[in-house]
Order: structure tokens, then C-alpha cells, then sequence
């Protein structure tokens, strides 16, 4: 909301004793953003996810890569709230077992109902990783006997590797969520450059990136991207490196729908009497540009920045999906459902699919957050 | 009109030489020489082999091989042969009627789309933040925001694991049982094709309804405020009439002229779902050549996906130009 100052308050405290009610432009966006719930719970859900991201390390009980060779595919761990005679009790789990049926050769995980392990919350004495600036080694939650042992809690079960899906899926929101956010980094200042350049001047200049937009977007995307995941791969750069390709990628073959619209906008903007004005009064192209031009599609930018977030997430999902994506040691949700490629792995440890649900939810999230700023964006149309 | 229509139809022509040049460069700076694998290989004779050197200037600089490979097809048509199927190109993009099935599995998914999302639409403009808007809005978002690729795994493991349909005889990957293929066309076999398809039309026909649906849902929505839509209501006309005669007549045309561009999406949505549903697709043919490292199938591929995006922009600027007659063509 736009902080107002004590002069404007005063005269707008005086309006509203008169009958009148004044609103600035922020205040009308924000209570018409108040007003679609569902983009106001998408936002909410929006919102923790990055807090869940920063502290991944923390909420997860384990280093997302360390690997329980015993516990491969291990399933979710039980959490038990009765004791034996059936009463309530504090939440504990007991510590599982490998065992292998002889005839089918299955593999299933028997309970040691020998002893029991609590669940117990703000554990230290874990793995390391750093927490706000600090090395810490306090968790979220562990489960402990009273003599201090520890049993393994997997709250989503554990992959062929045994490591922790729970972790995993956290420590992989980080590349899911800053894969949206990072491209458009690069792709808007772009889009945003050359569609106000070739709106603003015209001529050859504006015929030149027009011709270059349409080559981009002659360009078919997934493919393109599938075939520059391969160049990555074989590279034989590191994870980190691809993860940046794999942006940048994005990136390259996003801009050109945004300059088209840019330069539209511009196009018909430039025309306007305050642009005239403002050139009457000496201002440089530059000027008339960020000062007059730009904060007029500003909105127009976030709502276009909030949709194509979604839209990212899914492609980067779908490219880790396939292995053209995201590397290893580095995850992200698309990248952990590359384990799920075929029917009869799903069948016998279904769990493997869970990423795909975080996914769709934080998809979901931005999609209605997007929805929400558009409508309210506008704050003079009718709701 | 005419002259229009060859203008943008020669238009492609450039633009298709340019995503050429681009998947060309990008397919040539992937690491791994193709002749040290074919050398390699012992089925590929020293014969084939320095006939493709020869007829694609393999041992000369980039540019001159990417002349020779355009020449190649300009000339005679020919992309070459697949490293990996020893095929040449064309057949193994599109072998076993995989173009037929690409076409088929977009219009059938677009025909479906338009067919749910219109009627779906004109209910939720009608009953506007009502419960049931609310709640047709929100399984058009969830459709969007599942991924195509997850979608299908689940569809994949409720069929097969949760229902057991293996357990009554049905198969649920491929686009028919396997006993069907090459059969004549009866009517077991067009049941056994429905089997197969509507989880794949469901799957990739979803992610595209939410935005159809808000489309048609704004327009109506639009149109029922004009002044027209008033008058006709005050000469008492009955609601149903002033809805589907007056107003969705109206409302439906952004929505004819943006068919052509949902074209290309469905193509490249279709290509995640082929390689989990194992579809027999362009796009399937071009993710083995991709993991296989068959350059001359992947540019083929690239320019074919390419090729389908401009038809469908042309396709969409001539629905807008036939639908809208304030269109001027020059």
C-alpha cells in the first residue's frame, strides 16, 4: 500500500468527514487484490514456499544427498499416535528393517516394535548446513529414543538411493522456484529493451528486431530447449553451469512474444499528448522513455512477469523430466520425478510421484497470484 | 485476399531458412563427432559412409556443410540418412504413419478442446461468480497447472495399478493393442483406438482449457453488456435467445482466430505425453534420435516442429482475416 504523508492524510481524514472517500492508485490495486480470495491463498501459498525454500536444510531431517544404503525405496515412515493398549500418546515411529521375501523377491520394511523413538522437534546434533548466515546443525524434527538413539523419519519415503524424497523435494523447491524468477531476469530487460527501442524509433531499427522476433518465435520451444539440454549434457559442464545454460536458454527463446507487446504499447503511447509535452519541454529520448514511457506498462509487466513464472516452472519440470534439464548433485521437482519414467517402478514405490504434487500445487499458487494482480491491476473495470 | 495469402506463405519461407541456420549450428557444436561413431560402427560400411562424407562435405568447414545439407533438400528433397536406423531421414521422422498419428492426435485434442471449453465458457459467463463458476474456474487452472508429463504418469498408474485394467484384458500405452496394427479398419478396432486415446486427450487436451475457457468466459461476458444485447432483451426476447443468437455469435470470434495458434502447443505438449504414453509421434521419433544423438534426424525434426508453428500462425491469420472483415490484406 502507498505510504501516504501526514499533509495527504490530513486532507484526506477532512475528504472523508465531507462524505468523500479518496483512494490512490496503490490502495485501489490493493483492496481489489483483497478482494479475489483465491489469489489472496494463492499469494499466501506463494509466499511459503520460499520460506520453506530458504529453509530446507532446516524443516528437512537430513542432508538432502547423504544416502541410507540400507533403506533403498524405503516407503513413508509410519507415525504412530497410540500406544499399545490403544491410548494416545506423544507421535514416535519405530526404526525399520530390509527384508527380502525369498519367493517373490519383494522387498518390504518391517517395524523393531522393540523400542520406541520420538518425534521430537528442534534437534540438534544433526547434519550440518548453514542457517541464516550461521553453521547449524539443529533440524526441524528427528525421532529419538530416550537413551538418544535415532531411527530414521522418512516423512515421503526414500529413493533408489536411500535418500531422503522429504529433503529432497525441499532442498529442490530452491532450483523450481528460482528457475521462473531467474529468467526473467534476463528475458525481461530484453523483451522490454528491444520492444521499447523498436516502438520508440521505428524505422529500420524497429523492422530489424521485428524480423528478429519472428525468427524467435518460428522457433519451436520445447524442442529447441530439449536439443540445447543435450549440448549441455555433453558439455560435460557442472550442475550448476547447466542449471545456468538451462536459463539462460529459457531465457533466449522467451523474449520475443514480450518485445512484440512492449512494442505495441509503446507504439501507442509515444503518440500520447503528456510524450508531446514532455518533448515540448526538452526531455531526451532516454528520459521520455524510463520516465513516461515505462511506468505506464509497469503494471502490465507484473502481471505478465506473475503468468510467465508458471509457465517456466513447467518447462524447466518437464526438461529435468526428460534429462535434458537439471543435472545431479542439483535437484529440482522435475528432476526427482525422472526416477518415475516407467510404470512398473511406480507401481511397486508409488511415494516417487510426491514431487510431482509439489509441482502442481506451487504451479497452481502463482497461477492464481498471476490471476488475482491481473484483475486488480485494472482497478477502475467493474469486479 | 489471394495475393495475401502468397505473401505469407512465401513469408515462411525465410523465417524456415533461418531456424535452419539455428538448429544446424546447434546440432554441429554438439560435442561428438558423428563419422568417429559411425566408423565405429560395423554395420555402416566405408562405402555409405564416405558417400555421405561426400554428398554433405562432412570433412569441410561448417558453413560449406550446412550449404551442402541445404542444398540437399532443396535439391532433391533429401535430409540424409538416420546414423542410427541407417533409414534415411524422412522414413525414420516418420515411420509407421507417425505423421498421420502427430496430425491426427493435434485436431482430434484441438476439436475436443473447442468442443468442452465453448459450452463450458458460455455456462460460467452466464453464471458469473456463482459457486459453480468458481469451481469450473478452478479444475481450468488445475489443468493448466498440472504438468503434461506428470499427468500422464498418474492417468499411467491409476489405469494400471490402482484399477488393474490389465487384469480385463486392456492395455493402456500405444494408440491400439498390438494385434490391431496393420489390421483393416473394423469396428473393434476403432474402440480399441477410443481405449487408447481419451487418456492422451485428456491429458494434453487439459492444459489448454483454462485459457479457452477464460477467453470465451471474458468475450461473453463483453458482449452481454453492449447496448445491442439491452435491446434485444427489452424487446422480450427469451434469455436463451439473447444468449446463443445475439451474443455468443459474437463472442466466439477471438476464439476461431486463435485455433490455428493452439496448433503448435498441443505438437510440443503432445511429445512429453508420447514418450510416457509411448504414442507413435513426431515427437517420439525425434526424443530417440535426440537420446541416440542422430544429428541429421534431430535438424530434420527441429524443422519440422518449426514448419507446424508457422502453419499454424498462418492458419491464424487467415481465420482472423475471414472471420473479421475490418481486416485490410495489403
Amino acid at each position: 500500500m502507498a505510504r501516504l504523508s501526514r499533509k495527504k492524510q490530513k486532507a484526506q481524514r477532512q475528504m472523508e468527514e465531507q462524505g468523500y472517500i479518496s483512494r490512490s492508485q496503490g490502495q485501489m490495486i490493493w483492496q481489489a487484490f483483497r478482494r479475489h480470495r483465491v489469489g489472496n491463498v494463492g499469494t499466501i501459498i506463494v509466499l511459503l514456499f520460499f520460506v520453506v525454500a530458504i529453509f530446507a536444510q532446516f524443516i528437512g531431517p537430513y542432508h538432502y544427498s547423504r544416502q541410507f544404503r540400507k533403506h533403498s525405496f524405503s516407503p513413508p515412515t509410519t507415525v504412530h499416535w497410540r500406544d499399545d493398549d490403544g491410548s494416545l500418546s506423544r507421535p514416535y515411529v519405530y526404526a525399520t528393517e530390509r527384508k527380502i521375501d525369498l519367493t517373490t523377491y519383494r522387498v518390504t520394511y518391517v517395524e523393531d516394535t522393540s523400542k520406541k523413538y520420538y518425534v521430537r522437534f528442534f534437534v540438534s546434533g544433526g547434519s550440518e548446513h548453514r542457517l541464516l548466515g550461521f553453521t547449524a546443525t539443529v533440524h526441524l524434527f528427528a525421532a529419538r529414543a530416550d537413551d538418544g538413539s535415532e531411527a530414521e523419519l522418512f516423512v515421503l519415503g526414500t529413493d533408489r538411493l536411500g535418500r531422503d524424497m522429504f529433503t529432497r523435494c525441499l532442498v529442490g523447491s530452491w532450483v523450481s522456484l528460482a528457475v521462473g524468477p531467474l529468467v526473467i531476469l534476463i528475458s525481461f530487460p530484453l523483451g522490454i529493451l528491444l520492444g521499447g527501442v523498436s516502438g520508440y524509433y521505428g524505422g529500420g531499427v524497429d523492422m530489424f528486431i521485428q524480423r528478429a522476433c519472428e525468427v524467435m518465435l518460428a522457433i519451436p520451444g520445447l524442442p529447441i530447449l530439449m536439443a540445447m539440454g543435450a549440448a549441455l549434457r555433453g558439455f560435460g559442464l557442472s550442475a550448476m553451469m547447466v542449471f545456468f545454460g538451462v536459463i539462460l536458454a529459457l531465457a533466449i527463446i522467451s523474449w520475443g512474444g514480450l518485445a512484440r507487446i512492449i512494442r505495441g504499447q509503446v507504439l501507442a503511447i509515444r503518440e500520447m499528448d503528456f510524450v508531446t509535452a514532455a518533448r515540448a519541454a526538452g526531455a531526451h529520448d532516454l528520459r521520455i522513455v524510463l520516465r513516461h514511457i515505462i511506468p505506464n506498462v509497469t503494471s502490465y509487466l507484473v502481471v505478465a512477469a506473475t503468468l510467465t513464472i508458471p509457465g517456466m516452472m513447467l518447462t524447466e519440470a518437464a526438461l529435468s523430466f526428460l534429462g535434458y534439464g537439471i543435472q545431479e548433485p542439483m535437484t529440482s521437482w522435475g528432476q526427482l520425478l525422472n526416477a518415475a519414467t516407467n510404470v512398473g517402478s511406480i507401481e511397486l514405490h508409488p511415494w516417487i510421484l510426491i514431487p510431482g504434487a509439489f509441482i502442481v500445487v506451487a504451479v497452481l499458487a502463482f497461477n492464481f497470484m498471476g490471476d488475482a494482480l491481473r484483475d486488480a491491476v485494472d482497478p477502475y473495470s467493474i469486479m | 485476399m489471394l495475393t495475401y495469402i502468397i505473401r505469407r506463405t512465401l513469408y515462411m519461407l525465410p523465417l524456415l531458412l533461418i531456424v535452419s541456420l539455428i538448429s544446424f549450428s546447434l546440432i554441429k557444436i554438439l560435442p561428438g563427432d558423428f563419422l568417429t561413431r559411425a566408423r565405429l560402427n560395423p554395420q555402416i560400411t566405408e562405402e555409405t559412409l564416405q558417400r555421405q562424407i561426400d554428398r554433405f562435405g562432412l570433412d569441410r568447414p561448417f558453413i560449406v556443410q550446412y550449404w551442402f545439407w541445404l542444398k540437399s533438400i532443396v535439391t532433391r528433397g533429401d535430409f540424409g540418412m538416420s546414423f542410427d536406423t541407417k533409414m534415411p531421414v524422412f522414413k525414420t521422422l516418420f515411420m509407421g504413419n507417425r505423421l498421420q498419428w502427430t496430425v491426427f492426435i493435434a485436431l482430434s485434442t484441438l476439436f475436443l478442446q473447442y468442443l468442452f471449453a465453448i459450452p463450458i465458457g458460455i455456462y460460467s459467463a452466464t453464471h458469473q461468480y456463482k459457486p459453480s463458476d468458481h469451481i469450473v474456474t478452478f479444475f481450468g487452472f488445475l489443468g493448466l497447472s498440472i504438468p503434461n508429463f506428470f499427468f500422464a504418469l498418474l492417468v499411467l498408474w491409476l489405469l494400471v495399478v490402482v484399477f488393474k485394467v490389465g487384469n480385463y484384458g486392456l492395455s493402456v500405452a500405444g494408440v491400439m493393442d498390438m494385434r490391431y496394427y496393420g489390421t483393416p479398419l473394423t469396428w473393434g478396432k476403432i474402440v480399441n483406438v477410443l481405449w487408447h486415446m481419451w487418456p492422451v486427450w485428456l491429458v494434453i487436451g487439459t492444459s489448454g482449457m483454462a485459457g479457452l475457457i477464460r477467453l470465451m468466459r471474458g468475450n461473453l461476458l463483453d458482449t452481454l453488456s453492449l447496448p445491442y444485447v439491452q435491446t434485444a432483451r427489452a424487446k422480450g426476447l427469451k434469455e436463451t435467445v439473447v444468449v446463443y443468437k445475439h451474443a455468443v455469435r459474437n463472442a466466439i470470434n477471438p476464439l476461431v482466430t486463435i485455433l490455428g495458434l493452439s496448433l503448435p502447443t498441443l505438437v510440443s505438449g503432445s511429445i512429453v505425453t508420447a514418450i510416457i504414453l509411448n504414442l507413435p509421434t513426431v515427437g517420439l521419433s525425434y526424443f530417440n534420435a535426440l537420446q541416440r544423438q542422430d544429428e541429421n534426424v534431430v535438424m530434420a525434426g527441429l524443422l519440422f516442429f518449426s514448419l507446424f508453428l508457422l502453419l499454424g500462425n498462418l492458419i491464424a491469420d487467415f481465420m482472423l482475416a475471414w472471420v473479421d472483415p475490418r481486416i485490410r490484406y495489403d
